[in-house]
């Protein structure tokens, strides 16, 4: 009934300072120089970490498998280049805490020496099952940010009867042009890519989504795409959030995600425009995911551009390359600067997760004070999901967060919409982080606390059994010896 | 003070408090210039009273608080409520009306409930109507219209507002809603108290009336032009407008004698003011559309039948008051449907 009062297409949302041009115009630079050292984490992507199979001091080929992956929601590494395994050791990852996690490092020999795969010959003509195998192979994971398995994603597409794959080429997010550069140089493969995944999946068609910001990626992507039918590229308003999967599909089919599901409820699957890139390079060329695009800007850079980058090159070396003037820089993160993550130092390595490498200068991140909320409801009509980011906040300040829940705070996205627009600058997904945070400890304490209860009763029952045992056998016993006496008895009875 | 611990977002947008109040202050400077041109010296007198005062009361308000008052002051939101109570005052009413005005706004109105964005009224309409109760003789004197240099001069004027000259009943009147009111009582009927009414004349506001209410035209292009600024929305100003609209055609149609028109309601008292700079007050209104919405015609209703059937020509002040009481009850129930879910909160269904 109230329906009117809601945009059917995209609700919420903010026009952020875009800080784009800095980029978008640039050609992808691949001259960065080799670094000495790779230092690769096991873990880049969601799910299990991958078990190394690789010992130090052995010498790997470029491509060549250094991890495998462990379970069915796992992806492998491999080599950025060639060299030797100089340790498997703990080194800080690029995460807000930088604490240190699994990773192999290679000192590379500046050869550029290929493992050699087996290339093959009509990749278009491969079964779906195979496709999916070697995306897995590759270690092809969701570069958008969510680094979600590829192969678990296609292979889910397939057994649900998907019928639309939607490729979401939103990137909404200020200042990374990661995507747009690839679309514009690299469209030819990228469709290659999607004919594939939908082949995977056995999937009618397909739908890049592209805001209309990127008009030069667009072209390109039409021209490249022109003689499939199967697949349409669109363009759709440039409007942060664009890229939540959910919201691009949402605008693109006018159909919503339901709260409790995934997108495969509604028969589709959402895939990252530079996952598709990643996809073709794993199939038709037998190239695992070893290197990919990273925008690095900020203010506190002078020579912001896209950059093609091997996993595991430290961050401060691909910052050195564009130029980063220390005294500037105010502020490291990875990712955009409205879902990023803030990184204490840039001695850490290049994952697959990282589209940006962002050095924010001071006037980049101007924060005046943080004033009380003048409940203006700038937030609520920023929220793209629909949530009262002013009511949520109120009840975690007040510790209630059950109240946070119910009012909707596991639905929260983390897109920082709210932050951006509030006039009196309060850190309001600050607080939602911290919220889900701690809901997530209690849960975990909960959890244990029942395993030790469980525990409990399991050693309770165990003794109860083992006394109720000790007491049959007994009762056994007396009984046998008793009947053994009444025999003897009868017996003496008998043979007196 | 407060510092912003590091998380994501890492940018933001411009717009501050500050930035918010400055608009609001200059989306009434047309309808409040007006007002002073209209009614000469003692109303720039009243209105320099009630700002300064408004300032006061919160720079000593904060200062009891402790912490940063200036940061705050700044804010503007006291020049905000300063302005809007001088706006609804009578134009010759003595200055001690403005500070009252200001003290019962800032103190009460705002920093008994704990300050900027917890109060549970309308500052500026909390002052009117415990101004019209407390005072109702100061409270409805209302000056003839007096343009500057041909009214009083600035002694007399000075006099007025300052040390309780006696205002001649030759330089005052009623206002038209007071009028009909009174008319009715005496058995008048409808459209012979409306001889002397001119709607264009109410239209542009040369009519008595509160200090900065008179003018329809240019409250109602302050208030469009914060709308385009995106300061306020739609949903209260329309929604109140319509439903006066509404009832007073709908009455008007049955007993053209007794009731109103809808032109007279919308051109009268503080109806444009509230709409549009009132009852859009961020902090007493719901937050959701739909909640706005229900809260503008809430007040619209409230409005017409105080105005009809109430012991008061005007009734603004109180609607305003009865539905901030209710919108913590409209935001609890009215909320936005979030992404996935029907309105009741359950997960919408797949396939
Ligand atoms: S945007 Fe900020 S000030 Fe406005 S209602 Fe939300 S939290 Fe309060
Ligand atoms: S961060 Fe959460 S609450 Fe804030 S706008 Fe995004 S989804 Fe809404």
């Amino acid at each position: 009934m109230f329906a009117f009062l809601e945009n059917p297409k995209f609700r919420g949302g903010i026009h952020a300072e875009e800080h784009k041009a800095e980029t978008c115009d640039k050609p992808i630079a691949t001259n960065l120089p080799l670094p000495k050292k790779l230092y690769i984490p096991v873990q880049q992507h969601v799910g299990k970490p991958a078990e190394p199979i690789v010992k130090v001091g052995e010498h790997v080929l470029k491509g060549q498998l250094l991890a495998y992956s462990q379970g069915t929601i796992s992806a492998p590494v491999h080599a950025p280049s060639s060299g030797v395994i100089l340790d498997v050791q703990d080194f800080p990852a690029p995460h807000p805490s930088a604490l240190p996690i699994r990773t192999i490092v290679i000192e590379t020999d500046g050869e550029e020496k290929w493992f050699k795969y087996a290339i093959p010959e009509k990749p278009f003509e491969l079964d779906p099952e195979e496709i999916c195998l070697r995306v897995g192979g590759a270690g092809v994971v969701g570069l958008g940010g969510a680094v979600f398995p590829s192969a678990v994603k296609l292979n889910l597409g397939r057994k649900n009867q998907i019928h639309t794959l939607l490729i979401n080429a939103g990137e909404c997010e200020p200042y990374l042009t990661c995507d747009d550069l690839l679309m514009q140089e690299r469209a030819v493969e990228i469709v290659g890519g999607i004919r594939l995944m939908l082949r995977g999946m056995n999937a009618p068609k397909a739908i890049v989504g592209i805001e209309d910001n990127k008009p030069k990626a667009f072209k390109a992507m039409q021209a490249a795409s022109t003689e499939f039918q199967q697949i349409s590229v669109v363009q759709v308003p440039t409007r942060y959030p664009m890229g939540w999967d959910r919201q691009m599909l949402r605008y693109l089919t006018g159909n919503e995600i339901p709260a409790d599901g995934r997108a495969t409820d509604i028969g589709v699957v959402i895939h990252n425009v530079a996952t598709t890139y990643a996809v073709y390079q794993a199939v038709c060329l037998s190239k695992p995911l070893i290197s990919r695009v990273v925008t690095v800007s900020g203010g506190a850079v002078s020579k912001p551009q896209n950059v093609e980058v091997p996993i595991g090159t430290l961050m401060s070396e691909v910052l050195a390359f564009c130029g980063v003037e220390n005294e500037k820089l105010a502020r490291l993160i990875m990712g955009g600067p409205m879902m990023g993550e803030v990184l204490p130092h840039a001695d850490v390595p290049v994952v697959k997760a990282s589209s940006g490498i962002l050095a924010l200068s001071h006037e980049d991140i101007f924060e005046p004070e943080v004033k009380p909320c003048i409940r203006c409801s700038s937030c609520v009509t920023a929220c793209p999901v629909g949530l009262l980011p002013l009511e949520m906040a109120s009840r975690i300040k007040a510790n209630k967060l059950d109240a946070a829940v119910d009012l909707g705070l596991k639905d929260c996205i983390s897109c920082g919409s709210c932050s951006y627009v509030c006039p009196s600058n309060i850190p309001l997904v600050h607080y939602f982080k911290f919220a889900s945070g701690e809901l997530f400890s209690r849960q975990q304490r909960e959890h244990k606390a029942e395993q030790t209860k469980r525990l409990a009763e399991n050693r309770t029952q165990r003794m109860e059994r083992i006394k109720a045992e000790a007491e049959e056998d007994a009762r056994r016993v007396m009984e046998a010896r008793a009947a053994r006496q009444a025999a003897e008895a009868k017996a003496q009875e008998e043979n007196a | 003070m407060n510092i912003k611990p590091i998380s994501s977002p890492h940018v933001s947008s411009a717009r501050r408090v500050d930035d918010i109040m400055k608009k609001v202050i200059f989306a009434l400077l047309p309808a409040l210039g007006f007002g002073i041109f209209l009614f000469g010296w003692s109303a720039l007198f009243l209105t320099m009273v009630t700002v300064l005062s408004a300032l006061f009361f919160e720079a000593v308000c904060l200062k009891l608080k402790g912490g940063a008052v200036e940061s705050y002051l700044r804010d503007g939101s006291a020049i905000v409520t300063g302005l809007l109570v001088a706006m609804t005052l009578p134009p010759y009413a003595p200055w001690w009306i403005g500070v009252v005005g200001s003290g019962l706004a800032i103190i009460l109105g705002k920093h008994v409930y704990g300050g900027l964005g917890q109060n549970l009224f309308n500052p500026a309409m909390l002052a009117r109507v415990a101004l019209l109760i407390s005072f109702p003789i100061e409270m409805t004197t209302w000056v003839n219209v007096s343009p500057f240099f041909t009214g009083l001069d600035i002694l007399e004027s000075f006099k007025i507002t300052f040390s309780g000259a006696e205002i001649s009943d030759a330089i005052t009147g009623a206002t038209t809603l007071g009028f009909v009111k009174t008319g009715f009582s005496q058995a008048q009927l409808l459209p012979d108290l409306l001889n002397d009414y001119s709607g264009f004349l109410a239209f542009i506001g040369w009519e008595r009336g509160s200090l900065g209410e008179t003018s329809t035209v240019l409250i109602l292009l302050g208030g469009l032009w914060l709308m385009r600024q995106g300061i306020i929305q739609w949903f209260i100003p329309v929604s109140l407008l319509a439903s006066i609209t509404f009832l007073s055609t709908l009455f008007n149609l049955i007993d053209s004698t007794h009731y109103l028109s809808a032109w007279v309601h919308l051109n009268s008292g503080a109806v444009m003011l509230v709409a549009f700079f009132i009852a859009t007050d961020y902090v007493t209104s719901p937050n959701t559309p739909l909640g706005q919405l229900i809260f503008g015609t809430g007040c619209g209703v409230l409005i017409f039948v105080i105005r009809s059937w109430g012991g008061y020509p005007e009734g603004t002040g109180f609607a305003v008051l009865l539905m901030n009481s209710v919108t913590p009850l409209i935001d609890h129930y009215v909320r936005p449907r979030i992404y996935g879910r029907t309105r009741d909160g359950k997960p919408i269904e797949g396939g």
